[in-house]
């Protein structure tokens, strides 16, 4: 968009730049150069330069800063959003650890250890409503993952409650919040939290008690955090979850279990009669709950799915997908991308060729009339510019339909038979009229503004010089206009590339773009991620496009006016 | 004297109590619904009478709730609600329930008993579908078709296997660009039992079955995605029959005159109501609960039935139910031989997948 024949290095006079080269130039001949206070030259045109640079900067800094906060921020959002994963390991994150070592391929479920992390994370998340959100997430990839995880929220409350009967039944003391507390809790703590209003101090864990009760004491804390800033609760004041009971029973049944502390007495008792409660495996309570856990299909999607940043979604908006078993095309009645993403490309350059060739010829008109008649035309061009782009949609689609205007007309002069109406919506025919309608004053303005300045002489010199009217328009005229055609081809494909409004309307299933795909996922199906990595394909194809168009044509050779 | 004097204090303490709570609920709501004939029904039928006893409160009306779910999740993220109340479909209400954008209900506390001295629980029964959610209606999605269209010499179609009858019925057929409902009605008319279609569209063969059934039709389909889309190309006569909303049709025929007529054959139940975005705070909640309890209460989803020809969720809502309107209910006993009830947790489950298959098909 410069001119070539201007740019900083042709001006001359006392620019500090062109004073900085001067200098260099000098130095490499004769040693330093100084300036009149005696320090090198150098120095203080740099420092003269620094504060010239700053001041410009503080002028554009209003720009710079709505570009990076409205324009920049949101596409790098949107970038980090077509890889980021880390729901799978925030809800789950015993799980995904103990499933490290799991190998899907032997065909075994993983071990019972695995399942005990699954129902504290599971436990734990359900309280805190979380569990339905990763169900969504983890059902793109594996379809049922929702309504599984969804009941197994539901039942996991009931899974501990055979632990807590229990304990309760050997001595009614577990029944009581304080009990818990003194086990487990500071009793510094315990002694500020003694009747504060709720919630109270921040719960503190009792030195030692780790070690003893290593499980216990995780989900104990878990309990009092989420009572005081979920529930906004006194721990004291609060039974805790059956969870916390089946952790106690499972610290109590480990090898070598020792413990010394508050309520001795109380935990030894326990202790000796732990080994003959009535248990269930952690397995049996998930199969039971739906049968889904029984198979390695769910495990392994949350093993793959485990990792906080995913290639998932990319691979998905490339009809590809992420197995256990490494990377996989999809089966090929769920391809679509691939498709959409062709036919957007294709689309829109047909629709790039359309303006060209219905723009050209009117803004060559414009440029040659009196200004007055060339202004009246001109309200005519942007007079669509002042209509709502669904009006004009609209339009097309009363135009263009069965029983439109246009099918009406072709019937009632004889030229198509009433009952083989043409269809020329909901279709890519459809799409691509009503899209170049409404693009084309984007292809007709820079190329009035490129035209208008080219002079009429030029044309009258070449036919003086015996070219005929096809040679002096080819080889004069036309190489001229070239700026403005490149200026409208990449507005209009730009903006065609993205479009979504129209070919959701008018497009049927044969005229439908990329776009309407990302707009399914971003309101309807809320696959955001998906919908990030579309996107990121769409500006990467864009970007590369452009690169290929200044290789090719040449930046430079674009011209808005 | 002493009498007196206490009942004023008491009096007075009252009047302050009262003016307290009114002074802890906000006078500003936002109501999110859908627009058009709909949005009208809720205007008329409970938010002017609520306006008028309760003057000093503004309602803003936003007509958003087709991208409710989106918008939700987005103000959640940015940490701003702007909702107060939000129209939402059932299966949209699961979806944000899920999300946890949308607030748990107790039921029978937050909303006013039934007439008939039900508790609200036992009054809505099963349409609580989701713990979010407060239903307000009952409506329909079903077949209409231009009556000028019948061929002559055939009867009217009246089942739900003539919009797969091209040659009984030739003419376009308009259906939804999406695979819900049609999936169903395919399966259907491909000689699937009605209490197994589910089972059926859970399987890959299932659902290859019913994209080969509307593989028959393909070529005269027309695909809407807006519910306005239907009406108006019955209107013009693109099309010969088409499904949409069983209150855009009834406009259609009672309010446009137009020559179109209801199917009615395997209809599909849906329902449509309220939450309320998780998140709010305490002044607006108070008026939020407030205004809902109102306007969920027997009378109210009774007078809405005035104005639009959807059912009310609540069981003691229907006999207050004008009789002209009853015939147009999609609950009616004459339109209700054959239905369907919207399956949510089958939906829930398979729309990603099943809509994968479904627009790659569409695609090709």
């Amino acid at each position: 968009m410069t001119d070539r024949t201007t740019g900083p290095d042709q001006f001359t006079g006392a620019t500090p730049d062109n004073a900085l080269r001067d200098a260099d130039r000098a130095e490499a001949a004769s040693g330093p150069m100084l300036a009149a206070d005696g320090t090198p030259l150098k120095k203080s045109l740099n420092r003269a330069l620094r504060r010239q640079k700053m001041r410009a900067l503080m002028l554009i800094a209003p720009l710079l800063i709505f570009i990076l906060v409205a324009f920049i921020a949101p596409i790098a959002d949107m970038l980090f959003r077509s890889v980021e994963n880390q729901i799978v390991s925030e809800t789950l994150p015993r799980t995904v650890d103990s499933l490290e070592d799991w190998d899907h391929t032997t065909g075994d479920l993983p071990s019972e250890g695995t399942f005990r992390a699954l129902y504290v994370d599971m436990f734990i998340a359900a309280e805190k409503k979380e569990h339905t959100r990763l169900g969504t997430r983890l059902n793109y990839e594996q379809t049922g993952v929702s309504s599984l995880f969804r009941r197994t929220g539901r039942d996991v409350d009931d899974f501990g409650e055979l632990y807590e009967d229990q304990f309760n039944d050997l001595d009614a003391a577990w029944e009581d919040p304080m009990t818990w507390a003194r086990i487990l809790g500071d009793p510094d703590w315990i002694a500020e939290a003694e009747g504060a209003e709720a919630p109270g101090p921040d719960f503190v864990l009792r030195d030692g008690v780790e070690t003893a009760l290593p499980t216990t004491a995780e989900v104990y804390s878990a309990f009092a955090e989420f009572t005081q800033t979920e529930d906004e609760d006194n721990p004291l004041e609060e039974t805790p979850w059956t969870l916390v009971y089946t952790a106690l029973y499972w610290d109590l049944m480990r090898d070598g279990f020792a413990y010394s502390g508050p309520e001795s007495a109380l935990v030894t008792a326990a202790a000796e009669a732990a080994p003959g409660f009535e248990t269930v495996s952690m397995q049996e309570n998930f199969v039971e709950s739906d049968k889904d856990w029984g198979s390695t299909a769910v495990w392994s999607t949350i093993q793959t799915y485990a990792p906080e940043y995913t290639p998932g979604y990319f691979l998905n908006s490339v009809d590809a997908q992420l197995t256990p078993d490494g990377i996989e095309a999809r089966p090929e009645n769920e391809q679509i991308y691939g498709i959409l993403f062709k036919r957007t490309i294709f689309m829109s350059m047909t629709i790039t060729i359309s303006c060209i060739l219905l723009g050209y010829p009117v803004a060559w008109i414009l440029a040659n009339l009196p200004m007055r008649t060339a202004n009246l035309l001109m309200i005519l061009v942007l007079l669509p510019f002042w209509t709502s782009l669904l009006v004009r949609t609209s339009a097309w689609k009363v135009m263009l339909q069965q029983q439109g205007v246009i099918n009406d007309i072709l019937v009632w002069i004889g030229l198509v038979d009433d009952a083989n109406r043409l269809i020329m919506i909901n279709n890519q025919f459809g799409t691509i009229v009503a899209m170049t309608h409404i693009l084309l004053p984007f292809m007709i303005l820079p190329l009035y503004s490129v035209m208008a300045t080219i002079p009429p002489t030029y044309l009258r010199a070449a036919k003086s010089l015996g070219a005929n009217d096809w040679t002096a328009f080819w080889r004069v005229y036309f190489p001229q206009s070239v700026p403005g055609i490149g200026a409208g081809s990449i507005l209009v494909f730009i903006l065609a590339i993205g479009y979504y409004i129209t070919p959701e309307i008018v497009g049927g299933t044969t005229g439908t773009f990329i776009s309407n795909r990302i707009a399914y996922h971003i309101s309807s199906s809320l696959n955001w991620g998906l919908a990030a990595a579309l996107g990121s394909i769409l500006l990467a194809a864009v970007l590369i496009l452009y690169w290929a168009y200044d290789r090719i044509v040449g930046i430079d050779n674009v011209k808005l006016g | 004297m002493k009498l007196t004097t206490t009942l004023l204090a008491s009096a007075a303490i009252v009047a302050g109590a009262g003016a307290v709570t009114a002074q802890d609920m906000a006078n500003e709501m936002t109501l999110v619904s859908w627009g058009g004939a709909y949005q009208n029904s809720q205007q008329k039928a409970y938010v002017e009478p609520y306006l008028e006893a309760n003057p000093d409160v503004t309602v803003t009306w936003d007509e958003s709730s087709n991208e409710a779910v989106a918008k939700l999740r987005a103000m959640n993220e940015a940490g701003n609600i702007t909702w107060d109340l939000v129209d939402v479909v059932a299966a949209d209400a699961i979806r944000l329930c899920d999300e946890g954008l949308a607030m748990e209900i107790d039921f029978n506390e937050m909303l006013a008993d039934g007439d008939d001295g039900s508790k609200a629980e036992d009054d809505f029964g099963e349409m609580l579908v989701s713990d979010c959610y407060i239903p307000q209606i009952v409506y329909s999605t079903t077949f209409g078709y231009r009556t000028d269209m019948v061929p002559e010499g055939v009867d009217a179609p009246s089942e739900i296997c003539d919009v797969f009858d091209t040659e009984t019925y030739p003419g376009k057929r308009a259906l939804e660009k999406r695979p819900i409902n049609n999936m169903e009605w395919a399966l259907l008319c491909d000689g699937v039992a009605k209490d197994e279609v589910y089972d059926v569209l859970a399987t890959p063969e299932g659902q290859e079955q019913a994209l080969a059934k509307l593989d028959t039709i393909k070529d005269d389909v027309i695909w809407w995605s807006a519910g306005a889309d239907t009406p108006q190309l019955l209107a013009d006569g693109e099309v010969f029959m088409g499904s949409t909303y069983n209150g855009r049709l009834y406009s259609v025929i009672e309010e446009q005159d137009q020559p179109v007529a209801m199917m009615w054959d395997a209809q599909v139940f849906d329902l449509d109501g309220w939450i309320i975005p998780e998140g709010l705070p305490e002044d607006r909640l108070a008026r939020v609960k407030d205004f809902v309890r109102f306007a969920t209460d027997t009378q109210r989803l009774a007078d809405q039935a005035k104005y639009i020809s959807y059912g009310p969720a609540r069981a003691s809502s229907a006999p207050a139910v004008p009789e002209e309107m009853k015939q147009h209910m999609p609950t009616d006993p004459a339109n209700a031989g054959n239905t369907f009830l919207y399956n949510y947790e089958f939906w829930a489950d398979y729309r990603d997948d099943i809509d994968a298959k479904f627009q790659s098909w569409l695609a090709q």
